[in-house]
């Protein structure tokens, strides 16, 4: 092991170098460039033996990635924003190919107006594509996700392609420390990818068929069921994870002094550690706050997140991102979760950081007075309430 | 928390410096934790750019913009604004680069100092009187983080410039 000091980008790389994929096909996009650019190099001086294909657009990135999966490679690609856009329509042909390849996204704003700064309305506008989907905090969970991710996407009960995001800037452009661990390590916690799935000339067979009305929806249906299964599958990876490495992660979420907590913020992504050190110190003012960071948006934490809500008196879901003419996709889906489970407590959705804008404790702390105060079903930081619920 | 903010214009080394500081405070100890990350957005040279540094000895979680610095780092005093004070914590300081005085600030002239070592940029100059003013770090750390994360062939000039700048305020 080796400790440096490394920004989210660069520890992300370093943990796609220790995964060893074969084909990593990428094209540049601002917060994502330096991901694809230290691989680039770590190719040329021989630190990693795989195929770098340089391509035209984004779509064609994911497409490369495509092929080299269904040739039996584990392959890689790279995007952010109008990236993740243009490759749409490749996200749906790797889900439903069943090629587990992993996919870094610099979460990043959508235009217009033009701006090329942290939000996370780029990937949830992905959610129904059929790919896994994790939120890193920090640059020491991006680069151990860069390595469990194959380990979970390749599984053979889960197949199904997999997007770390990583907030754009805070979190891509962030430097801190990182442990790197050993190379030995990282082989023996994840072998060479083997599959089934793949052109094999000594055993032919069709691979990226058409499928009519009456056998498409078995196909649906399995599609389902294997990103379902990745719940089970990343808790069995963390604990392997922690073995070899020793550091624990809690799969779908993590959960901060939520045991006795009245007011829980839910979040995602790099803006959870601004909002635990809030609930220290609103603690220490007799408010019992408490955190759920989601740390997978698909397979979603619907148990998780019904089980820690169900005791408080209000919750917020704080989101980077905004459904417009409805409310923030996260907000959507927890809810949905306590509506399943029976849950009935008071809610409220924040919208913050949208195109880079910063989000101040002191913008958390007003979160937290306004759930315990009541306020608008969903918030704009920084403008005020904007309720269609009325 | 020690919160330093790095002025400089795009191609001056701020940012590099801000990583250099994060990368000393941690270089020799588990205990010890440092955020660096610049004003974010596309670099263009000349332009204004900010920079950041938190130090701590436990895990820097927050990420927002810092908004009371301890130390305020100026690589370029056209940069130099009254407004900033208010961005400094009450025993906060300023250092700026610059051949004049201006008030409430400690002014050096780090330009010429870096002329001294060839280098065509004051970052590591500043990085050594922040260094020698605030020993938020030692020389010896300050000098482990440029032989790691500095290209090898100006690391020596980087060093040399550093630990003159570091003797400059300690006399």
């Amino acid at each position: 092991m080796s400790r440096k000091f490394l920004s989210g980008n660069e520890a992300f790389a370093e943990g796609i170098r220790l995964a060893s994929p074969q084909v990593i096909s990428a094209y540049p996009i601002t917060p994502q460039t330096i991901v694809v650019e230290r691989l680039s190099e770590m190719v040329e001086d021989g630190s990693l033996k795989a195929e770098y294909v340089h391509v035209e657009s984004e779509h064609s990135a994911l497409s490369c990635a495509i092929g080299a999966s269904a040739a039996g490679a584990r392959a890689f690609t790279a995007t952010s924003s109008q990236g993740l856009l243009y490759m749409a329509e490749c996200l749906y042909y790797a889900a439903g190919g069943r090629f587990p390849i992993v996919m870094m996204n610099a979460d990043r704003s959508t235009a217009l107006p033009w701006n090329i700064y942290g939000d996370q309305r780029d990937s949830l506008s992905q959610l129904d594509s059929g790919w896994i989907q994790s939120y890193a905090e920090n640059a020491q969970e991006a680069l151990d996700l860069a390595l469990m991710s194959y380990k979970i996407a390749e599984d053979k009960r889960v197949q199904t392609p997999y997007m770390a995001n990583l907030d754009g800037f805070v979190l891509t452009h962030t430097y801190e420390t990182v442990d790197i661990p050993e190379r030995e390590q990282a082989d023996k916690f994840l072998p060479p990818y083997e599959t089934d799935n793949r052109i094999d000339f000594e055993n032919p067979k069709n691979m990226a068929f058409s499928a009519g009305p009456d056998t498409n929806y078995i196909f649906k249906y399995k599609e389902h069921k294997g990103i379902l299964a990745a719940a089970e599958v990343i808790s069995e990876t963390e604990n392997e994870f922690a073995e070899i490495f020793g550091r624990h992660y809690t799969g779908l979420t993590e959960n901060y002094r939520t045991e006795d907590a009245d007011y829980i913020i839910v979040t995602l992504g790099s803006i959870a550690g601004l909002c635990r050190e809030t609930a220290d110190k609103l603690r220490e003012n007799g408010v019992k706050a408490g955190v759920v960071r989601i740390r997978y948006m698909r397979p979603f934490p619907n148990k998780e997140i019904a089980d820690v809500l169900g005791n408080v008196r209000a919750y917020a879901v704080l989101e980077k991102d905004i459904s417009f003419g409805n409310e923030g996709t996260v907000f959507t889906n927890v809810n949905s979760a306590l509506k399943k489970a029976g849950v009935d407590v008071k809610g409220y959705n924040f919208i913050g950081g949208l195109g880079g804008r910063n989000i101040s404790a002191g913008d958390i702390e007003n979160i937290i007075t306004g759930i315990a105060n009541g306020t608008e079903n969903v918030n704009f930081i920084g403008i005020g309430g904007e309720d269609n619920g009325k | 928390m020690i919160e330093v903010l790095w002025l400089g214009r795009g191609g001056q080394g701020a940012f590099t410096a801000a990583k250099l500081l994060g990368a000393a405070y941690t270089i020799d100890d588990d205990n010890r934790y440092a955020l660096a990350f610049p004003s974010f957005g596309p670099e263009r040279r000349g332009a204004p750019v900010r920079a950041f540094t938190k130090l701590d000895t436990k895990p820097v979680v927050d990420r927002s913009q810092t908004e009371k610095a301890d130390y305020i780092v100026i690589i370029d005093d056209t940069l130099y604004t009254p407004q900033l004070q208010g961005f400094l914590k009450p025993t906060g300081k300023i250092i700026v680069n610059s051949k004049n005085d201006i008030d409430g600030t400690i002014t050096f002239d780090a330009e010429s100092l870096a002329a001294e070592f060839r280098l065509p940029t004051a970052n590591s100059v500043m990085f050594g009187l922040l260094v020698g003013i605030s020993d938020v770090v030692t020389s010896n750390e300050a000098v482990e983080a440029i032989k790691g994360y500095m290209p090898a062939k100006i690391q020596e000039r980087n060093i040399n410039a550093l630990l003159k700048a570091v003797q400059e305020v300690a006399e």
